[in-house]
């Protein structure tokens, strides 16, 4: 999940700059890496292309005047290059990286294998679709367990991220609203929702209506049902909610919106928690998006390639984006335009047909797991974030009651009067050894931090985790602020001037004047 | 199950640490009535022998592009990818990280974000580009927004020689987001005048270059229209690697590039996934969409990158975001980024130029099929040809002769008849010299 930080003008410890203290610059693995712009030489060439035969252009006088100015580096120097900004780089393959409603899961290296089988990675979308029916099968499998697992009736593939399957789904909304003669004008989204479900239903043209928490950390049912009319188009609502709390009364809540005309929209951002031992469609839910990169493990990339299936209750099934797959008289079918049962359908969201890239990571991921496997999944995530609450309630502040599901939050109150904050708290991590949790989100608590560990996570693994938390705690209550101002001293940087980025923006690179 | 590393013993003592009886116990709060006490109805867990058997199957039923001569082209082209690509792409450290929002542990990402960057602004000519967007179409979608936002306007038009598939995008964002669309129809081959459509309230006008056709055009005197109404060009670009040859938007008077990426470093997919481009002019940089890296320093004055302008983003504005994006193609980025930094300049333009030398060679064989004509009076790598008879039955044929002979237009504009006869087909750097007499040599076949 997101999070930012605030910037920091200068060592805030006086503490000597570390960089000094070799000639190089370098500190053991920790190299100093220039851009790639600024090893050129003019000419060299990292790929051995032939010359083309003589030929005649037809390129109708549009040829390009000048150079491009890209540079030219050999293929060891690439490799090197890149080797050496990815060490510069905290990753789940490296440690813990407990980011809060962002589910940081081992990424199996089977996936990849199979991502990258030449029948599945050398495809072309638009080639016949005679000559893909595997591609077809493995589509329409994965559409098969995710429907499944969500108890829904139709899933729409075709979302490239969570946020984009937002948008998917309140279109359907706004799309099957429209069909009945009911255009409304408001959606209803919790106070700790992330920022996309507002900026989704704003982009679809809804006014966003917030809705407070109760003090259990839930959504406030009584103020809810108060806000619920005839112009209401939908509630947006995720559960386990990003506090790590399962919404209780979500069956009720559901009964409301429903008696009020609206859909029920689900942000399925933490399905990792209840996947196998919960069914949306249970809980009255009509319309989710579920992130494969979360939940389904396909790796995060530093920050994508995602995926954002939406799974689509019956009212709405019939709004959904194109391309769809059929099962007709021969087989697995495409439908790529509005015709025959796909009439309705709000058109494309995208070009081709989603992420298969994806899709066939999350079934690798499914199908090694099983039913049995994915249910234990959801019990594991649990239990290591119960773990760490009942290792580390007692030193932090826990804003709520517990047992938490997959996450467990924190508020800033154990911090109170040390000078040291959230921010402070989770840079300090870093010298640790650790990736931060999420930090002041969500923004119902004060200076939140959201710690998901993940199933992946060992015992063992927690435990040295919440040992260094419990120290780091223990640190800011000893007046020990100094180890938090400066850090992270031991990161590749130390604090970055985010001021300075964003009041001078210096977005590219751009050759020395003269 | 060999991703869970929690043994029953961990699982008993972590349990007895929380104090409680069961894992049951901390689902309390969910709702009895929702509760799944069995497995649900699918397959139970399985080893790695299995699941590459059961998905590998799946793969061996497709043709591969690279096992058939492949001239597949519309808006997604197969080249070839160097090997060093791929292994790099894959480094844990670059896999297996989040979106850099702790820069003090992202510099990789940030660096190669920051270079990435000034590449796609180097290629489009632009003056600044953000950190990618999901896929070619959905950046178009996103440019049309940008535009009405910076005009204050609210009706773009799009050309008819736009990808059938971004006009498709566009629409449904405009239905549903609250914009007009004026949509001129398909004119294979023909200049469109796009001019007469803009008027005080349009935002801007879409053209793509190499058009979905495969024709190229100067937009220099298109952007001097827009520009004296006040509106903005847009210009799309659905294969990058053109710029290797062609001038570039930026050139042209384009105030916003929308392209898609996935020529350099990434493979076909099936579609995806794939790499959103966009590059604008320095003055817009405050009203686009998606992540931005920026330059600064540390405490230490130390030169690193950050994340900046995240103001216009939905995590710090919420419902008065830019857009609703979050995650962006980071992974799709970088292998772009290490294709780039192998080829440079001298590579990247003998590669642009093996291919638009395989599309002259593909159309001066092809030109010569009895009864084929080619609709182009200029092309980079990829042509349209009308046939004398319905494409899609001919594609069909020649599949069944092991060619993969390009995309019948009629898969995407299913509902025009006079468009039925069109073929587009393709030639990148992986055609050979045998793979277009075996595509000349079938259609001459299919066509007798």
């Amino acid at each position: 999940m997101n999070d930012w930080s605030r910037a920091l003008r200068v060592p805030a410890d006086g503490s000597p700059a570390l960089s000094e203290a070799t000639f190089s610059g370098n500190r053991g693995l920790q190299i100093e890496e220039k851009l790639i712009f600024e090893q050129d030489a003019p000419g060299r060439c990292g790929v051995d292309l032939p010359e083309p035969p003589p030929f005649r252009a037809r390129l109708g006088g549009l040829e390009r005047q000048g150079p491009i100015g890209l540079p030219g580096l050999s293929e060891p120097q690439v490799v090197r290059h890149f080797t050496r900004l990815s060490q510069k780089n905290y990753a789940i393959d490296s440690g813990l990286y407990p980011l809060g409603s962002c589910s940081m899961k081992h990424n199996p290296r089977l996936n990849e294998k199979l991502a990258r089988l030449p029948g599945l990675a050398d495809i072309h979308p638009l080639q016949p679709l005679s000559t893909v029916p595997g591609a077809l099968e493995l589509i329409d499998t994965l559409a098969h367990w995710l429907k499944t697992l969500t108890g829904m009736p139709a899933v729409a593939l075709s979302p490239a991220a969570g946020a984009h399957g937002e948008l998917c789904g309140i279109m359907t909304v706004r799309a099957a609203l429209e069909a009945r003669g009911d255009p409304r004008r408001r959606v209803l989204v919790p106070e700790s929702a992330h920022g996309t479900n507002p900026a989704t239903a704003a982009a679809c043209g809804y006014q966003v209506d917030a809705v407070p928490a109760d003090p259990r950390g839930r959504v406030d049912r009584a103020a809810l049902e108060a806000k619920l009319g005839p112009d209401v188009a939908a509630l947006m609502l995720t559960n386990p909610n990003t506090c790590g709390l399962f919404e209780g009364e979500i069956i009720e809540i559901a009964a409301a919106v429903h008696r009020a005309g609206a859909f029920f929209y689900c942000d399925g951002a933490n399905f990792n928690a209840i996947v196998g031992r919960v069914r949306p469609s249970d809980l009255g839910i009509d319309c989710m998006h579920l992130n494969l990169h979360k939940t389904f493990s396909t790796p995060h990339g530093g920050g994508g390639p995602g995926s954002g299936p939406v799974a689509l209750a019956a009212a709405l099934a019939p709004y959904a984006p194109l391309p769809w797959l059929v099962h007709g008289a021969h087989g697995i079918e495409a439908i790529e335009h509005k015709t025959g049962p796909a009439a309705a359908a709000i058109g494309r969201l995208k070009g081709f047909h989603g992420q298969m890239g994806m899709f066939v990571r999350a079934l690798a991921y499914m199908m090694s797991h099983g039913s049995d496997g994915l249910r234990q999944v959801a019990e594991d995530a649990v239990l290591n974030a119960n773990y760490l609450r009942a290792a580390l309630g007692d030193n932090l502040s826990v804003p709520f009651p517990g047992p938490c599901m997959h996450e467990v939050l924190f508020d800033d109150r154990f911090l109170k009067d040390t000078g040291v904050t959230t921010l402070d708290f989770a840079k300090a991590l870093i010298d640790e050894g650790f990736h931060p949790m999420t930090i002041y989100f969500p923004l119902i608590v004060h200076g939140a931090m959201l710690v998901e560990p993940t199933e992946t996570e060992s015992k063992a693994g927690l435990d040295e985790f919440a040992a260094v938390v419990k120290a780091l705690a223990a640190a800011a209550r000893a007046g020990d602020t100094a180890r938090f101002r400066g850090a992270p001293a031991l990161a590749p940087r130390r604090r970055l001037d985010e001021t300075a980025a964003a009041r001078k923006p210096v977005l590219r690179w751009r050759p020395a004047a003269g | 199950m060999r991703y869970l590393p929690l043994t029953e013993a961990d699982r008993g003592a972590m349990l007895e640490a929380i104090g409680v009886a069961s894992v049951d116990a901390l689902f309390a709060e969910v709702p009895p009535a929702a509760r799944l006490d069995g497995l649900l109805d699918l397959p139970r867990a399985q080893g790695e022998i299995e699941v590459e058997r059961a998905i590998g199957g799946m793969a061996a039923r497709n043709v591969a592009a690279g096992s058939a001569p492949f001239f597949v082209g519309a808006g997604a082209y197969r080249h070839h990818v160097p090997a060093a690509v791929d292994h790099l792409i894959q480094r844990g450290e670059f896999l297996t990280s989040y979106t850099p929002y702790q820069p003090e542990v992202s510099q990789g990402t940030l660096q190669y974000l920051f270079e990435f960057q000034t590449q796609v602004a180097l290629l489009t000519g632009m003056e600044v580009a953000n950190a990618s967007l999901y896929d070619g179409a959905t950046a178009c979608a996103e440019a049309v927004m940008m535009a009405n936002r910076v005009t204050g306007r609210k009706r773009a038009v799009l050309a008819g020689a736009l990808h059938p598939h971004y006009r498709e995008v566009c629409a449904t964002y405009a239905r549903f987001v609250g914009f007009e669309l004026a949509t001129p129809g398909p004119m294979p081959g023909e200049d469109e005048d796009l001019a007469r459509l803009v008027d005080d309230g349009t935002s801007c006008v879409v053209v793509q270059s190499p058009d979905f056709w495969g024709e190229l055009r100067d937009w220099s005197a298109l952007a001097r229209m827009c520009h004296d109404k006040g509106a903005l060009l847009v210009v799309v670009v659905t294969e990058i690697l053109s710029l290797g040859l062609v001038r570039p938007p930026g050139e042209m008077g384009a105030d916003i590039v929308a392209a898609e990426g996935q020529s350099l470093g990434n493979a076909l997919n099936f579609g995806g996934p794939y790499l959103g481009l966009f590059a604008s002019r320095d003055k817009f940089v405050r009203h686009m969409p998606g992540r931005l890296v920026g330059e600064t320093v540390d405490a230490e004055g130390r030169r690193g990158w950050a994340l900046t302008l995240s103001t216009r983003e939905q995590h710090i504005r919420r419902e008065r975001a830019t857009s609703n994006i979050c995650t962006n193609s980071g992974l799709c980025a970088l292998a772009f980024t290490i294709h780039l930094a192998l080829l440079g300049e001298a590579g990247l333009v003998r590669l642009a130029r093996l291919n638009h030398a395989a599309a002259v060679r593909l159309a001066e064989r092809v030109e010569r099929v009895h009864g084929v004509r080619l609709v182009n009076r200029t092309f980079f790598n990829e042509l349209a040809l009308r046939l004398p008879c319905p494409a899609a039955a001919v594609v069909e044929a020649l599949a069944a002769r092991g060619v993969l002979a390009g995309v019948p237009v009629s898969r995407l504009y299913p509902d025009r008849p006079e468009l039925a006869d069109l073929l587009l087909v393709a030639a990148t750097e992986t055609v050979t010299e045998g793979d277009i007499d075996r595509l000349a040599a079938g259609l001459a076949e299919a066509l007798s």
